[in-house]
């Protein structure tokens, strides 16, 4: 079973269109893992079906006793995320008590700990939802973080791993992950032990920038990377110029996939490009599918990939 | 007066939107500062390609265990909230890439056998583009945890005018960092089920937060309303619109501002300024 995460490090690539073809592609061999979980959309084209949804619960949050703080202004002086604000209190001296940030808190336990009248609750926090559904491609595992919520990387590493045993358990041939934008916590959670990542660029020279950050990351972390380019023929110099980069960072190039206003078309009728239309840029995306099966069933693959992950 | 621009999903025009948005006040007289958050991939540098006058490390304070004072009591390897200090056997072993920083481990350690050291986690550059002020931050690559390096940026803000920063996309910590202490917020979206399903996210976490704020649409096409609808079935003003064109797509690919590049764009910038400054006046 092969794990096969498309990413982008720029947002707005063409990520999640891309998966959804996939998966149209993959038939019933694949179970889908949409593992960007702040601003999740591949349900918006796969409609899922829950059948199973759970709470996702993780850290805590700090909150002040308003009763049995003293103002004394420890939790003040200790606190590094500046989530305590002073409030003024007529009721007793000396007439500042401390209030809790529930957005800036991150969760530490400091003031808990230290707060010298043990005036400060720690309860753990619901920080969004994760489910299993049905599509009409198989399963898939999604989530929606909670409003403001923090802790998305372990949200998406849950996610990956119901995947990864729904997978095993109905002996699949892939997990297909649709990744978070960027290159923090939930694209390191998104790409780790993962099999191969297809990284979706754009002729810009904001997609090319983020391109190698994205690219230096996949190395560093020695995930075997491929390079796709969304409407390649938007600026056809920098496309050139990505093919070049794509060979000297040592990537495999996945194929070029055209400019197709096909692409908001079928997003608008729910559906996937292969299942809108036959033409255009779905061919593209079926040669750029084929490109990516062929790389992850081909032994070795990770030849090829330096792991020094220097910046240039 | 501090304005972010933000959205739900990635790639609606976030950085177009705010380094043009600089130009265009700073061009009004006004002292403007570009604050650059998305220090995961920051890219209004491209565009703007200030001249840099001044670069520091952003680092957090993660723990040092001086192994003749510890016992291996474990008191912090239990007070860790993020699993960053392990005990095998006798020592204790720290992992500060998991480590948030908050020195908890250090004052609450029972031999006094922790110190903090700082670890660079990435690093601002800061400078200036013809009118406008520079700021930006960019995360070393394998970095989880952008908010550290996304306060330090913003504390980077001088007595200005104006100062327009340009949000990372998503609804989670990062954003939250880059937005929470500004005036107003700029939600960039497009007319896609996929751009208005990330609006609406990203509407919740505004509204959370509590900050004003406003729409502009990007790619806005003739004859399509689902924008505006969109917009007023969540009751929130659509400041501007800009025309999907592919002049505009063309003038940004190379890296180019839209407003010197592409005639008529000016007007846009004029409306979403006015917009602004009306709903921050009122």
């Amino acid at each position: 079973m092969k794990e096969i995460v498309i990413i982008s490090g720029k947002g707005g690539t063409g990520k999640t269109s891309i998966t959804a073809s996939f998966a149209s592609f993959a038939a019933t061999k694949a179970v889908l893992a949409d593992c960007d979980v702040d601003a999740a959309d591949l349900h918006l084209i796969l409609k899922p079906v829950i059948r199973n949804r759970t709470e996702f619960r993780s850290g805590y949050k700090a909150t002040i006793k308003l009763d049995k703080c003293t103002g004394c202004g420890k939790c003040l002086e200790l606190c590094r995320f500046e989530a305590v604000r002073d409030v003024t209190t007529w009721d007793k001296l000396p007439g500042i008590i401390y209030t809790i940030d529930p957005v800036a808190c991150e969760g530490c336990g400091v003031c808990v700990r230290f707060c010298p009248s043990q005036a400060i609750d720690f309860n753990e926090e619901i920080c969004g939802e994760w489910f299993i559904s049905d599509t009409r491609f198989g399963p898939m595992v999604h989530a929606k973080l909670g409003i403001a919520s923090e802790n998305s990387g372990k949200l998406v590493t849950l996610v990956r791993k119901e995947a990864r045993r729904i997978a095993q358990e109905k002996g699949a041939e892939y997990v297909l992950i649709d990744g978070s934008p960027g290159i923090g916590c939930p694209v390191i959670a998104s790409l780790t032990a993962a099999s191969l990542a297809l990284i979706v660029t754009e002729p810009t020279v904001s997609g090319v920038h983020d391109l190698r950050r994205i690219a230096m990351l996949t190395k560093k972390m020695g995930i075997p990377a491929m390079v796709c380019i969304n409407k390649w023929d938007i600026n056809q110099s920098i496309t050139e110029e990505i093919r070049q980069i794509t060979d000297s960072l040592g990537l495999q190039f996945a194929g070029l996939l055209r400019y197709d206003k096909a692409v908001t078309a079928s997003q608008r009728q729910q559906k996937t490009l292969p299942e809108y239309s036959s033409e255009g840029v779905v061919r593209d995306v079926m040669n750029v599918w084929e490109c990516v099966v062929g790389a992850a069933e081909q032994k070795g693959f990770k030849k090829g990939i330096d792991h020094n992950g220097n910046e240039h | 007066m501090k304005i972010a621009v933000a959205s739900g999903k990635g790639g609606t025009g976030k950085t177009t939107i705010s380094t043009n948005l600089a130009l265009y006040v700073a061009g009004q007289g006004y002292d403007t500062v570009y604050f650059d958050c998305d220090v995961e991939e920051p890219n209004g540098h491209l565009f703007l390609r200030p001249v840099i006058t001044k670069k520091e490390a952003s680092s957090i304070p993660v723990p040092v265990i001086d192994e003749s004072k510890c016992n291996a009591c474990g008191e912090c390897v239990r007070f860790c909230e993020y699993k960053a200090l392990v005990r095998l056997g006798k020592i204790v072993m720290v992992f500060p890439e998991l480590c948030h920083g908050c020195g908890g481990c250090t004052i609450g350690c029972p031999n006094h056998a922790i110190q903090e050291q700082e670890r660079e986690i990435g690093i601002i550059e800061a400078g200036q583009s013809g009118k406008v002020g520079f700021v930006h931050g960019r995360m070393n690559i394998g970095e989880a945890m952008s908010p550290p390096l996304i306060r330090d940026v913003l504390q980077q803000i001088p007595n200005k005018e104006v100062n327009i920063i340009d949000a990372p996309p998503g609804t989670s910590c990062p954003v939250i960092a880059s937005i929470r202490d500004t005036d107003f917020v700029v939600l960039v979206t497009e007319p896609t089920p996929f751009g208005l399903n990330d609006l609406g996210l990203a509407l919740d976490m505004i509204r959370e937060l509590g900050i004003p704020h406003g729409v502009v649409v990007n790619r806005a096409e003739d004859g399509n309303r689902d924008a505006e609808s969109f917009c007023e079935k969540r009751q929130v003003e659509i400041l501007a619109q800009i025309a999907d064109d592919r002049r505009i797509a063309e003038c940004y690919s190379k890296g180019e501002l839209i407003l010197i590049g592409v005639p008529g764009v000016q007007k846009r910038f004029e409306e979403l300024w006015q917009a602004i400054r009306k709903r921050l006046m009122a």
